[in-house]
């Protein structure tokens, strides 16, 4: 049992600060006593009300200290990293950022974001293809995130299972690229529906990919009729401005209670 | 592969509840799983047969209600069956909706011993 938050997790889920060493174990021990005798439980409960409580959890300390947690989800390779190394460095003196990179390996990601010289923390999540609210809930213990910040959390690249996973975002951002054929949200409704942004990247290369921004914006609309749609290129910079402006307009939106 | 998570998940509330009603052992387990829930039947299959080994759920008979997607047409406000996140409304060809059925994920009993 984790002492900090009263959940269990995966033992091989790490965490890394680059330039830092620091891992985080979970064991789970525990002793019976019990008595016999058949009986009915109704349980009714959710099954993923754990990982519901602790994003409800993380949610509450990003709304207390005025924290814009976005999470970033695609494939792997649709530019998330590259598309915040951008950000990173043409906002930097604008906003405040602090960024959780989530991979299965490696702290490559990590290394990139640091680099732009923002704090970072790395997730390897081992086997595990997605964030949960647990690893963020430690994530953000370690680094502490400052008021009024803005946290980019970096999911694993995978379009199906952080769907599932609340981490206690403000905003789900999906990212897709031109590569990738413009039936995506057709394949992968979940994603779409979930969140409140697409971006679509790399349009640099629509010259040379068979690929309907048109066809991608209607799939998409047809799963979230509400979801917000932006073009970039994070290899020209077109677009980009589009998306600052967007990432601005939530930073300076008062609450609504 | 999100269903070894759900499977896990699964395993905990199951365990914590058999203990919570002092017995040892779990006979039946009954699940509700809607079909817009995001878990994929094959695959829970597979995270099942793997992750139940040596927990209480080991030799647990498995009762699985399957939950239909049901949705609201926002425009037309009519309720209609749905299969896919991206149907549409049979009537305007819209697609509006509210998801009234479909999403859960649910342990709905235990019989423990
Ligand atoms: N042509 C082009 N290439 C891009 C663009 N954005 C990113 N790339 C390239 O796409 C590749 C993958 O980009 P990353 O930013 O690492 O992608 P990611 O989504 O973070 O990948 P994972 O973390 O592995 O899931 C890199 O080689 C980038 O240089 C773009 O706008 N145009
Ligand atoms: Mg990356
Ligand atoms: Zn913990
Ligand atoms: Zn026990
Ligand atoms: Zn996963
Ligand atoms: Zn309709």
């Amino acid at each position: 049992m984790c002492a900090t938050c009263g959940c269990s997790a995966d033992g091989s889920v790490t965490m890394h600060v680059p330039g830092q060493e620091n891992n985080h174990d979970h064991n789970h021990g525990h002793d019976h006593s019990h008595s016999h005798g058949k009986k009915i439980v109704d349980v009714e409960q959710d099954i993923l009300q754990q990982n519901n409580l602790l994003a409800e959890r993380n949610k509450g300390y990003f709304d207390a200290k005025n924290i814009l947690a976005l999470n970033l989800v695609s494939s792997p390779g649709s530019g998330k990293t590259t598309l915040l190394e951008k950000t990173l460095a043409d906002l930097k003196g604008q906003l405040t950022f602090a960024v959780i990179e989530g991979d299965q390996q490696t702290t490559n990601d990590a290394d990139r974001i640091h680099a732009t010289g923002t704090k970072v923390t790395q997730i390897n999540t081992g086997k595990g293809c997605h964030l949960d609210a647990h690893m963020v809930l430690h994530a953000i213990q370690g680094m502490k995130p400052k008021n009024d910040s803005v946290l980019f959390i970096e999911n694993v690249g995978n379009l199906v299972c952080p769907a599932m996973f609340d981490l206690g975002e403000k905003e789900r951002v999906v990212i897709i690229s031109v590569t990738e054929g413009d039936d995506k949200p057709l394949k992968y409704p979940d994603i779409f529906f979930t969140s409140t942004l697409c971006i679509i990247n790399k349009i640099d290369l629509l010259p040379y990919v068979p690929f309907s921004v048109e066809k991608v914006k209607e799939n998409a609309r047809k799963i979230n009729r509400n979801i917000h749609i932006i073009e970039v290129s994070c290899t020209t910079g077109a677009g980009l401005q589009e998306w600052y402006d967007w990432l601005k307009s939530k930073v300076l939106a008062p609450e609504t209670v | 592969m999100h269903e070894l998570s759900v499977v896990m998940s699964i395993i905990e509330i199951a365990t914590t509840q058999m203990e919570g009603a002092d017995a040892s052992e779990i006979e039946e387990i009954e699940l509700e799983i809607g079909a817009l829930s995001g878990v994929e039947e094959n695959s829970f299959e597979f995270a099942w047969k793997q992750a139940v080994r040596n927990t209480p759920l080991q030799n647990a008979v498995r009762k699985i209600n399957h939950i239909e997607g049901l949705a609201t047409c926002l425009d037309c406000m009519i309720d209609f069956s749905i299969t896919q996140l991206y149907d549409a409304c049979p009537v305007c060809g819209g697609h509006f909706l509210n998801i009234k059925k479909g999403k859960e994920l649910k342990v709905k009993s235990l019989v423990v011993n």
